[in-house]
């Protein structure tokens, strides 16, 4: 487990010995294997349909395995815009997904609520419920910044430690891997947001 | 077809003690409309389908419309003595129109290929009394757009087979759609605000920091 000096790391290899740690191992396995949860809300759900046929093709990244059950899939892709009455579903669809799970916010709506912001039913972003991983901006985004996102999401993974101080959250039992699910209100969602998971960035005035 | 003038004398010819009022429309549209009573809506609605002339069988819209209490201002010309000699003078009466509620069904003929003839009803007030005769019964498209109707203006509709809010959840409380709602306070994170949400945002804003003189100096002292 232990680091192994990168330049003997180099010289073994080229005398035909492979070395690598179980950590290595570990996140090479699980950044090439993502299984996806199927589901869309919007018209970003075609561009990720898109980006998931022949043609841009997210299997050669190794994420081509949609599941329709949230319990055997890692990577939940928001893709569209969260009514104000579906975000408890995808709390819960969240919740019940197992760890480690990640969480792609795909498009404007779904990172803030993109045009429908100023709607009464419109949540301004999935980040206010739920941890997300990446978010890619865009009306909606091509399949490119999907791809683009997804191999950001693979070098988070690939990054993630096992063991010490800093292992990755789905190793640590004090972390959450479940979140309220918001309940509806007489006005709006109660509570609006989750604020152990979302806090406005604050304006610095200087 | 024959001209909104003559459906409405035809209509009110139809239906004994029915009555109807043409809406006019000031826009470019110029699209007029007609007003019809909430007692006779149901039979008015039956001639409109069903008169072979008419055969107004596609209800292809339905919507709402809110109208807060407003004044109208009337100016007149009234002939007064001022000084022993008579004038002209205007006069401005104000009346206060209290707000109302609205429902808009606009009417085409798939046999005739003609239309539309839009329909109006009105509501007594925008509280208690926003209730009208559902027309569900004679166009079955009018349902869901009745039921959505109801969820964002709140009328409700007498006769309909399921009145639910369609698009809200059924725990909301307010009517979205009409123009005194009052958003909830989620302006905390606006990142490109402008106008009324500039406003909102504002309020959620930290404070600018005490100003201790240092901002009068400038650079030729």
């Amino acid at each position: 487990m232990s680091e192994i000096d990168e330049k003997l790391r180099a010289e073994l290899q080229r005398q035909g010995v492979w070395v690598t740690s179980m950590q290595d191992l570990y996140n090479w396995g699980r950044k090439n294997s993502i299984w996806p949860l199927q589901f869309g809300l919007a018209c970003c759900a075609i561009e990720m349909i898109a980006t998931a046929a022949s043609r841009y093709d997210i299997a050669r990244f190794g994420g081509e395995v949609f599941r329709p059950s949230p319990r055997q899939a890692d990577l939940m892709i928001v893709a569209g815009t969260v009514t104000k009455k579906m975000a408890p579903q995808i709390v819960r669809l969240y919740n019940q997904m197992a760890d480690p799970k990640y969480v792609i916010a795909m498009g404007a709506c779904a990172i803030s609520g993109g045009p429908f912001k100023q709607g009464y039913n419109v949540l301004k972003g999935i980040d206010r419920y739920i941890p997300v991983d990446v978010f890619i901006p865009g009306c909606p985004p091509r399949p490119e910044a999907l791809l683009h996102a997804f191999m950001e999401l693979q070098r988070k993974i690939d990054e993630q430690k096992l063991t010490g101080a800093q292992k990755a959250e789905h190793l640590r039992p004090e972390q959450p891997s479940e979140f309220p699910v918001p309940k509806f209100g007489e006005h709006d969602l109660e509570p609006p947001a989750n604020r152990d998971v979302f806090q406005p960035p604050k304006l610095e005035r200087v | 077809m024959e001209s909104l003038e003559q459906i409405k004398t035809r209509a009110e010819a139809a239906v004994p003690g029915a009555r109807i009022d043409i809406v006019p429309n000031p826009g470019p549209a110029n699209q007029r409309s007609l007003l019809i009573d909430n007692e006779h809506a149901l039979a008015v609605a039956h001639f409109l389908r069903d008169d072979p002339a008419l055969l107004l069988d596609f209800c292809s819209n339905v919507t709402g419309v809110d109208w807060l209490d407003r004044v109208a201002k009337k100016t007149a010309k009234i002939k007064t003595v001022v000084d022993g000699v008579e004038k002209e003078v205007d006069q401005t009466t104000e009346e206060k129109i209290p707000g109302y509620l609205e429902a808009v069904y606009h009417l085409y003929s798939m046999t005739h290929k003609h239309g539309p003839v839009i329909i109006r009803m009105r509501t007594r007030d925008r509280a208690e009394g926003a209730r009208l005769p559902s027309l569900t019964a004679i166009w079955r498209s009018a349902e869901f757009q009745e039921r959505e109707i109801f969820d964002l203006y709140g009328i409700r509709f007498d006769g309909h087979p399921d009145l639910r809010r369609i698009l809200m959840w059924d725990e909301f409380e307010d009517y979205p759609m009409r123009k005194d709602y009052a958003q909830p306070d989620d302006f905390e994170w606006e990142p490109t605000p402008h106008d009324e949400v500039l406003t909102r945002a504002k309020e959620h804003y930290t404070p600018r920091p005490q100003l201790d003189g240092a901002e009068e100096i400038t650079a030729t002292d």
